[in-house]
């Protein structure tokens, strides 16, 4: 997954990858070339007393140290440059998927983890990219290098070293065996950790209405608790590492100069290449634990990883159309042709075999018990989500084939529960229609009843709106977010029970408005009550998913039970009869 | 995250923006090193709070090293040995059962000092897990106690950043560091003494670097500090914009506004590309750099040894094993150094949790809470003001009595201060004038856990947690049966469509909705929620609004049979729903304009009249009419 998903993503940075490996490459070569020097200055500087031999060896060691210090410089630069580079587009890619998800997928993941996945995950991942283009590169290199040279200054004594590989392979590897799966259980805890957080900030009022602090201090203290175990346990193994990697090698070099001494008795060995020897010893000591160092990093990007290509690899289930239709055939139409919907895995479906038909100027009301399913029904009509049967049109074409731009153009949608976005009244006003000028805004704030408050306000239409519009009340967040549907003038309006936190009289007036407005588009509402819908041209009643009666309120007063059923239990006995 | 009446008090000096601003950078302390400063110290006293623990991990570390600098001594001696019996004259060739000592003296150093590091390694990871599992703690109980207007005013994903992002990177990075950092200084004044007892000289040669580090590091981490600052509050930045749009994700969908969110993202997160990168880049300077002094730092080894050889201060032994100790040297050196980014981020992930650790508590409860009488529940207002700015008060000399098992309905437009009312009363805000009493006592005296224990309460704002939906609905009664459960679900009509789930009452929800729950659906089951409790207070903030007419009225039904006995507050827009309150009460402006029963408000042709003609003269009086011909 790891090197999928890094690879997949390096590739328009393949040349400064390219640089990077040249530079540590040169920078490597440069650190190896320091022992080689050093013997120099013993064997023949030192042994022979040649005073200027040994400060010209000096000089050309500082100039290679300056070398060194150049590459490994601009390697960190172009390192750290394509990183932060690779996240930033791994960033940039996961939120445009999420983006394209349709109302399915985004509750398949859930937001929190979306969240996660989009910043943390990524950085774990950028954090090992990070130390890879920067330290590790040069680590293979310097173990190459370094068992090079070692052999070319006692081929012999290099068995030392044929013994030490395996043996540094095999601790290494079996700590990382072990790391594998406790990272895995490590990602999971943070998840669950970050799960219970969110939901103590997100509740917040209900676990005190709740008196819940102590059970929730016992929630979150439990999955902090087994993240502390699993990092515990992660952190014993990690302990192993360095000590191991350090003690192997130090051991062999006590080794190498034991059986170095031997060689230096025979004369078949300086004692100017022992010392250089092992000195490339430490080295590969050095790129060891630079490679353990980076190792640790890797099972948890990896999981990361596998988080990222999940989210990546889900196609949305609202596919954009292959070849868009740019136009409409009839302005202000909306058409359901034996639509269905129903969750993979669900025992029933939500929608049924819908049929209906709305025309320009015309108001379609649905009307149904909780869980008919009449949001569900309205989020077909902009492709919230798509029907798993039947087809939805919108001005005479199926939406699925329709331009998006145009679609959400078309189509005017007020949610059930009225979000808003941070900034301001004007900014979220435009959100659907960015050139819309101030006379639009007022206007359509007029027609929504929200003109009084807004301009009671000090800074009009300039006021601050906090995230989600939580510092509006619920009946002025209803009346904005109507007001941004009527901004864009859409062809077709659709309300999901938009007037629930209204008192009476501002419903009535509304809808009195908002008849005139609505005088050329066509206009399906969702409501629970009755008066809401009553001058409906067609009201649709729905139960459990099906439509079990429609046409006008007098008709289905005289012809539907379920109907008069809603229609009674909205008036007292004294006030029906 | 909503004000106590849900509404903005019109801009002033609690205005979200300046209260955001806060954490932003214009707000920091100019002064940037004596903060960093106190952070550090802050995170170093979390980290070293086990002092045992601390002790025994700085023992083993000093242990570690003082064998591991001891084991290239044995190795130089065996050098020389080797040397010596070389170079002797005499013939006598090496004396390998001395050499042979040597070297098995220093292997068995090194193993013991390898034990040291894994003994060191494991307590450091203890110490530092344990701190990590603190701070979450201490974050999480802080939640408890932070007033509620603090995180009404502050962004959702800014402070979830702090909470994940943030404590996460801290951990990492105090793992990261101490695990060497304790290792390297001990190394390197381990190392700095051996050479110092090999020769001064060449001592003092490879000390001659460390002044020129400890500058270049200090160049640089002014540098970079600012930086790291700015990428994690980027990082911040950019999970609130994530947060709201994956929020609103339904609405970007349906406004076609995919591309706007992207920009917005995109330009987000090249600043926090920008700043990453400048971090890494400055910080990673550190690292080359100081393996240039240390290489330099060999080659003056080298060379003065060589020279100090030459001229006989020095054996070639001494000479190999100082090269060896400039490399054991310059390394911790260079790691310790390049910690630097790493110290930064953490630091600068730290300074961000203890901002969010040092905001103001709410006030504590009484030491000696008083209690009230159990089971009465008369509820009064006494002259009770509220206010968020001072300037413009929300609430304003408000009286206000509920007997015991009255319904006390409240009416009014919205933004007339109702549920101010219910946030006053629940405590989540408190009276600036006044006082609430219940059965006499004052609430402000009561414990906020005695208070609310005796309230039950359905909030406009439904909210679930990631769970089963009989857990959901168990919530404020720990050990109900499942029967219990969904007897409860049944009195809150919740039954029937909880059956139609997959799992049904085992079905797993979160609050994001992910199992297609209705908005209405989720308000069954906090109405469930409210039936497992017994309280003897009732609150039903605006419940039913989202609530079909056919399902409201079965839920009329049953909220009457729960209200018997109880004193309950209900705020509903329907006039429909609280016709047969014992009280109503018409607020307009933050104060009561009329007080009575139905009958005798809309005799009295006042405010609510008004409403109920406008109610049912425009729209139900009409139905009415037409069911009845």
């Amino acid at each position: 997954m790891l090197i999928r998903l890094v690879r997949a993503h390096l590739a328009p940075y393949r040349r400064s990858v390219a640089v990077i490996a040249v530079l540590q490459l040169a920078q490597t070569a440069a650190t190896l070339y320091l022992p080689n020097l050093n013997a120099d200055i013993i064997d023949s500087g030192i042994a022979h007393g040649d005073h200027g031999y040994i400060v010209r060896v000096g000089t050309v060691m500082v100039a290679v140290a300056l070398v060194q210090l150049v590459c490994s410089y601009l390697a960190v630069r172009i390192g750290a440059r394509v990183a932060m580079a690779l996240g930033r587009d791994l960033r940039r890619s996961v939120f445009a998927r999420v983006q394209a998800f349709s109302v399915r997928e985004m509750a398949r993941f859930g937001a929190p983890s979306l969240i996660t996945r989009t910043t943390n995950d990524v950085q774990q991942v950028q954090m090992l990219v990070l130390l890879t283009l920067t330290l590790m590169v040069s680590a293979p290199i310097m173990c190459v290098g370094g068992i090079v040279l070692a052999v070319e200054q006692d081929a012999p004594l290099s068995i030392a070293l044929v013994v030490l590989a395996p043996v540094l392979g095999i601790a290494i590897g079996a700590i990382l065996r072990g790391l594998a799966p406790l990272s895995n259980a490590m990602q999971r805890s943070i998840d669950s950790v970050n799960r219970v957080m969110r939901e103590q900030i997100t509740g917040l009022r209900v676990i005190r209405a709740f008196v819940k602090e102590n059970h929730e201090s016992r929630r979150f203290a439990a999955a902090n608790t087994e993240l502390t175990d699993v990092s515990v346990r992660v952190g014993r193994l990690m302990a192993l590492m360095f000590p191991a990697v350090m003690t192997i090698v130090n051991v062999a070099s006590a080794a190498v100069l034991w059986f170095g001494a031997k060689r230096v008795d025979s004369g078949d060995m300086t004692i100017g290449a022992l010392t250089a020897f092992i000195s490339y010893l430490l080295q590969l000591l050095m790129a060891a634990v630079m490679a353990t160092y980076m190792l640790l990093w890797i099972p948890r990007a990896e999981v990361c990883a596998g988080r990222i290509v999940e989210v990546l690899d889900t196609e949305s289930s609202v596919a954009p159309p292959a070849r868009p239709v740019r136009g409409l055939a009839r302005r202000g139409h909306v058409e359901m042709r034996g639509v269905g919907f129903h969750y993979p895995g669900a025992e029933t479906g939500v929608l049924d075999g819908i049929t209906l038909s709305a025309g320009p100027g015309q108001t379609t009301a649905v009307i149904g018990g909780t869980g008919s399913g009449k949001s569900t029904l309205l989020s077909l009509i902009p492709r919230l989500s798509d029907a798993t049967a039947g087809t939805v049109f919108v001005g005479g074409v199926d939406v699925r084939d329709l331009d998006p731009g145009l679609l959400s153009r078309t189509v005017g949608y007020v949610p059930q529960r009225p979000y808003l976005f941070s900034g301001t009244i004007a900014s979220n006003l435009r959100y659907g229609a960015p050139d819309a000028t101030d006379e639009d805004l007022w206007r359509a704030l007029e027609t929504a009843q929200a003109r009084d408050f807004v301009e009671a306000l000090g800074d009009g239409l300039d006021a601050r709106i906090d995230q989600g519009g939580t510092n509006v009340s619920g009946g002025q967040r209803q009346r904005l977010a109507i007001a941004r549907a009527l901004v864009g003038r859409p062809d077709v309006y659709l309300f999901d029970d938009s007037f629930s936190a209204l008192d009476y009289a501002t419903d009535a007036r509304l809808r009195a408005a908002l008849a005139a407005e609505t005088a050329e588009a066509a206009v399906i509402v969702v409501a629970q009550r009755v008066g809401t819908i009553r001058d409906a041209d067609r009201i649709v009643v729905l139960d459990a998913g099906r439509i079990v009666g429609a046409g006008t309120h007098p008709e289905l007063l005289r012809g539907n039970d379920t109907y008069r059923e809603i229609v009674l239990s909205q008036l007292t006995e004294a006030e029906a009869a | 995250m909503r004000n106590p009446d849900g509404k903005t008090p019109s801009p002033g000096p609690e205005d979200p923006a300046a209260n955001r601003a806060r954490g932003g950078a214009a707000s920091r302390p100019p002064d940037r090193s004596s903060d960093f400063g106190a952070t550090a110290r802050r995170t170093t006293a979390l980290v070293t709070r086990r002092r045992g623990l601390f002790a025994g991990v700085l023992a083993t570390g000093a242990l570690g090293v003082g064998l591991t600098v001891a084991g290239p001594v044995l190795l130089g001696r065996a050098t020389d040995l080797v040397v010596s019996g070389s170079f002797d004259d005499a013939g006598n060739g090496i004396d390998f059962g001395a050499v042979a000592r040597m070297v098995a003296y220093a292997a068995a150093v090194y193993l013991a000092a390898g034990l040291c590091g894994v003994l060191q390694a494991r307590m450091a990871t203890v110490a530092v897990q344990g701190a990590a599992e603190r701070l979450r703690r201490d974050v999480e109980a802080k939640l408890a106690r932070i007033p509620l207007g603090y995180l009404d005013r502050t962004h959702r994903g800014e402070i979830i950043s702090r909470v994940t992002n943030d404590i996460d990177n801290l951990a990492q990075c105090v793992q990261q560091v101490l695990s060497q950092l304790v290792v390297s200084v001990l190394t390197i004044v381990g190392v700095v003494a051996v050479m110092f007892w090999v020769s001064w000289l060449l001592a003092l040669i490879a000390l001659l670097t460390v002044p020129l580090s400890v500058l270049a590091v200090a160049w640089i981490g002014r540098r970079s500090q600012p930086e790291f600052t700015r990428q994690w509050q980027h990082t911040g930045r950019l999970n609130a914009h994530v947060e709201e749009m994956y929020t609103g994700h339904s609405l970007v969908k349906a406004f076609g506004r995919e591309e706007q969110s992207q920009a917005v993202f995109d330009a987000e997160n090249e600043r926090l590309y920008e700043a990453s990168r400048r971090a890494q880049e400055v910080s990673g300077l550190v690292q080359p750099l100081m393996m240039f002094l240390g290489n330099l730092n060999y080659v003056l080894v080298a060379a003065v040894g060589g020279l100090r050889v030459a001229s006989g201060a020095l054996t070639v032994g001494d000479v190999q094993a100082f090269i060896q100790y400039s490399r054991q040297f310059s390394q911790p050196l260079g790691m310790l150094a390049g910690m630097l980014g790493m110290v930064q981020s953490g630091i600068a992930s730290a300074e961000r949790v203890f901002e969010l650790l040092d905001a103001p508590d709410q006030a504590p409860d009484p030491a000696e809470p008083a209690r009230a009488p159990a089971g009465l529940g008369r509820v009064a207002f006494e002259d009770v003001s509220f206010r968020y700015v001072l300037d413009t008060p929300l609430i304003e000399g408000l009286s206000l009595v509920a007997e015991p098992g009255h319904t006390v309905a409240i009416v009014g437009p919205t933004g007339a201060g109702k549920t101010t009312l219910v946030n006053l009363l629940m405590r989540f805000y408190e009276v600036t004038g006044g006082r609430i009493t219940l059965d006499e006592v004052d609430i402000a005296a009561m414990s906020r856990a005695d208070l609310r224990s005796r309230i039950g309460m359905v909030l406009q704002d439904t909210w679930l947690f990631g769970g089963t939906i009989a857990q959901n609905i168990a919530y404020g009664a720990a050990h109900a049966t499942r029967d219990q459960v969904v007897e409860a679900a049944k009195a809150a009509h919740a039954d029937r469509f909880i059956r139609t789930l997959p799992d049904g009452y085992d079905t797993v929800i979160d609050d994001e909705g992910g199992s297609g729950i209705s908005a209405g659906e989720k308000q069954l089951l906090t109405i469930a929620r409210a039936f497992m409790t017994d309280p003897t207070i009732l609150v039903l903030d605006e419940a039913t609004s989202s609530v079909d007419t056919r399902t409201e009225v079965l839920i009329q039904q049953a909220m009457t049979r729960l209200r018997q006995d109880r004193t309950a507050f209900v705020i509903a827009h329907r006039l429909s729903t609280i016709r047969d309150a014992d009280t109503i009460v018409v607020m307009a402006g933050g104060a009561i304009v009329e007080q009575g029963s139905h009958e005798q408000l809309v005799g009295a042709g006042g405010v609510y009249s008004r409403l109920y003609a406008a109610q049912f003269a425009d729209a139900a009086a009409e139905v009415d009419r037409r069911a009845v011909n």
